[in-house]
């Protein structure tokens, strides 16, 4: 084995996985760097319900960079494959039972075949005439789960369990109070702190779950980027037309990579109600489409690395910048003199706190103005500076202004 | 019959929004190209444009008028306009009363600023991008803008009133001859309708009978050339730009007291007003309005009890069934020309 590929990974995905999964193994640690009761314990973002909804909306993003990175198509719809993939989980655990296991595969299975349904007709079109497509239809999900399909998804209350609900497996076990969804009797809600030098770490259930569904996920697109599929489905962004006239017809690649990111998305849906059982129409609103377009891009769409470093991100200062008010402010600031003090507080009130949005509109603008790549180009960008500081620049530097013609730049992605 | 005329009526102030707002989205697309996430704001600040104007006007000092007493007994406090002090008392209450009409005025030079600022500011910078980066910048801008408004304003949909001289209703059944008390639609509502078919009617002969609208048209429909023949068309498509944010934006205005502004109204009609630009063909004027109105009145259609019992919930819907059937019978909308977002 040893020389040759291991997983049907090189050498350089290897390493580049096997330091995903340690990230992901020590997030709990990683995000908690600040003491407990500390000024900048609030900074600390190791607690479960944030690093569960960070792998998740991860999952969800690398699902939509399969679509959108790879072949070019923008989808303005993909939250509903999240809302349809919760619904169908919570089913599972009213009908079934609350092991996650089958409830994450239904959900899985449902988006994708809902996924095969809308991709067959929205992808008749292209460009805009697409977008709109994904928009309008998600948009008729949501809709009507709000007005016909109430049975199903119980309106605007949400779909909750209840206790005389069927569950034909757990029935015998249960006990008077409403069960927790649960990994073959491991709970999804438990978890163990350790203190360490004044920090305390939350090691979860749930979120070592959902991390390890990630990383598996993680691991199915690096095999997909670098299959000869992936391929395809670059050369249908590159060029569709050309690719039509070598004979390949590029419809059922790019159904195919429609639905296979439907199913992350019914993936990331079925975790969500994973982790907490209900479901509700407003994960489909399209505002929740706009969210993953949003990490997409800020990552960096068509790379392996940022959609979820997008998502982390997002994830991360949302919760952090809703939590900070004016009295944290102005605990920051007490040292200002008093008028502009007020001024500086004003500014920050803006972006932070409610304003978390502002704060999220402006990055999304700067990034797409100036950094069409997302972060993962930034920090590329960053590294080759300090490099180029270092080593000795050659003949074959962009930077060589009398080399012509300019020497070719690698394809984006690789 | 009556019915169906009840909602034939009903269609039209929402499709001539609509209708208003595709007709911008449409101007943009046709002249510069780039698909614009951030109309529906543009929209919704039109109509905190009729908010602003309101509280300006509604603006008081108070006085104690030491003759009333109050329900504590203390001296009532009366509170006065400055308008109306300033204007005497009959002249200033009419000047608050109208003040969604009057606010048109006032939003035009705003809607026209703001257009230049967009796209001077930033749209010019994306021509030479892909569409899929001019959607999300403009998605960007409009979070922004929703976001600005959300902190001046609130979140609160803030109800504006229209002048008394159109509150209520008339029957409009009784004058066509049929029973009275079943055709009652409110005067607004007549009054939005005559409004958006006034400024339809404007921006198509500007552009069909001036000069200036003649350079647009042909820059629209070769940019290259006319850009050869010597003429500053980039110049005429910021102005078209600037227009086209002050029709979203009057739409706005007038569509106040129908639908009390929220922050995030705009992003509401948004999403529907370019399923109306794509049901009405991209670029195409006249489709965007036929298409707009059609959808309007198609929506209030099946709202019909008698429509509903048959087909549960097609009221919600409707639209984007329409938009979809559409698109995959008539892939360049209703009246889209070839070779327009064809790629």
């Amino acid at each position: 084995m040893l020389g040759k590929k291991i997983l049907g990974l090189n050498k350089k995905d290897t390493r580049f996985l096997l330091i995903v999964i340690a990230l992901t193994l020590l997030t709990p640690v990683l995000l908690q760097p600040f003491a407990e009761g500390s000024e900048l314990a609030q900074f600390n973002g190791g607690y479960p319900d944030l690093m569960q909804k960070i792998a998740i909306f991860g999952i969800f993003a690398v699902g939509f960079n399969i679509l959108f990175g790879l072949t070019g198509y923008l989808s303005f719809g993909h939250a509903a494959f999240l809302g349809v993939g919760s619904y169908a989980a919570v089913w599972m655990m009213k009908l079934l039972t609350m092991n996650v296991i089958p409830a994450i595969l239904l959900a899985m299975v449902v988006s994708g075949l809902f996924a095969a349904a809308i991709g067959f007709v929205s992808l008749r079109r292209s460009g805009i005439y697409f977008s709109i497509l994904t928009l309008a239809f998600a948009q008729m999900s949501y809709k009507m789960a709000y007005s016909v399909l109430t049975p199903l998804t119980n309106g605007e209350t949400g779909l909750q369990l209840s206790l005389d609900d069927p569950r034909v497996l757990d029935r015998a076990i249960e006990g008077s109070s409403l069960p927790v969804t649960n990994i073959f009797g491991l709970a999804m809600n438990a978890s163990h702190k350790v203190e360490v030098l004044g920090r305390v770490f939350t090691f979860n259930v749930g979120y070592y779950f959902c991390a390890v569904i990630a990383v598996i996920a993680f691991y199915v697109a690096i095999r997909l980027f670098r299959s000869p599929f992936g391929m395809m489905l670059r050369a249908v962004k590159s060029n569709q037309q050309r690719m039509t006239y070598t004979g390949l017809d590029p419809k059922p690649y790019t159904l195919a990579a429609f639905v296979i990111s439907g199913m992350y998305a019914g993936l990331a849906g079925g975790l969500l109600a994973a982790m907490d059982p209900l479901a509700g129409a407003d994960r489909m609103l399209w505002t929740a489409s706009g969210e993953v377009v949003i990490m997409t891009i800020l990552g960096g769409a068509g790379t392996l690395m940022g959609p979820v470093l997008g998502a982390g991100v997002i994830k991360y200062l949302e919760n952090i910048f809703s939590k900070i008010n004016e009295s944290v402010l102005h605990s920051w600031f007490h040292w200002l003199p008093d008028g502009i003090e007020d001024v500086v507080i004003w500014v920050f009130a803006r972006f932070t706190g409610e304003g978390w949005h502002l704060t999220l509109g402006v990055t999304f603008m700067l990034v797409v103005t100036f950094l069409p790549g997302g972060l993962v180009e930034g920090l590329k960008r960053l590294s080759k500076r300090i490099r180029e500081g270092k080593t000795k620049r050659d003949k074959y530097d962009g930077s060589d202004p009398e080399h012509h013609p300019a020497p070719t730049k690698r394809v984006a992605g690789e | 019959m009556e019915t169906i005329l009840l909602q034939l009526l009903n269609g039209l102030d929402k499709g001539s929004a609509y209708a208003l707002i595709a007709l911008g989205l449409t101007l943009i697309f046709g002249t510069l190209g780039v698909v614009n996430f951030a109309h529906g704001a543009i929209f919704m600040i039109g109509a905190f444009c009729a908010v602003t104007l309101s509280r300006l006007l509604n603006l008081s000092f108070e006085t104690v008028d030491p003759e009333k007493l109050d329900f504590l007994g203390n001296p009532a406090k009366i509170k006065t306009p400055y308008v109306e002090a300033w204007f005497g008392h009959d002249f200033g209450h009419a000047l608050i009363d109208w003040a969604v009409p009057l606010a048109i005025l006032f939003s035009i030079p705003i809607m026209i600023a703001v257009g230049f600022i967009m796209e001077r500011g930033l749209i010019k910078h994306f021509y030479k991008r892909p569409h899929a980066d001019q959607i999300l910048v403009t998605f960007g801008l409009a979070i922004v803008l929703q976001e600005v408004i959300k902190y001046f304003y609130g979140a609160n949909p803030i109800s504006t009133p229209a002048p008394d001289a159109f509150k209520g209703s008339f029957d409009f059944g009784a004058m066509l001859g049929f029973d009275p008390n079943v055709i009652i639609y409110p005067y607004w509502r007549l009054v939005y309708f005559l409004f958006a078919a006034v400024v339809i009617g404007a921006v198509f002969s500007f552009l069909r009978f001036t000069t200036f609208g003649m350079v647009v048209r042909a820059g629209m429909a070769d940019r290259e050339t006319v850009g050869l023949l010597g003429i500053n068309i980039d110049r005429r498509f910021t102005i078209m730009f600037g227009l086209a944010a002050a029709v979203a934006g009057s739409a706005g205005v007038m569509y106040a007291p129908i639908l009390s502004p929220n922050y995030h109204m705009g992003m509401d009609f948004l999403v529907l007003c370019f399923v109306v630009v794509v049901v009405g063909g991209m670029g195409s004027l006249p489709g965007a309005v036929a298409a707009g109105f059609l959808l309007g009145i198609l929506e209030s259609f099946s709202s019909m009890n008698a429509v509903k019992s048959i087909l549960p919930g097609i009221d919600q819907i409707i639209i984007y069934v329409v938009a979809i059937i559409i698109l995959l019978t008539r892939p360049r909308g209703l009246m889209g020309k070839k070779g327009v977002m064809e790629d």
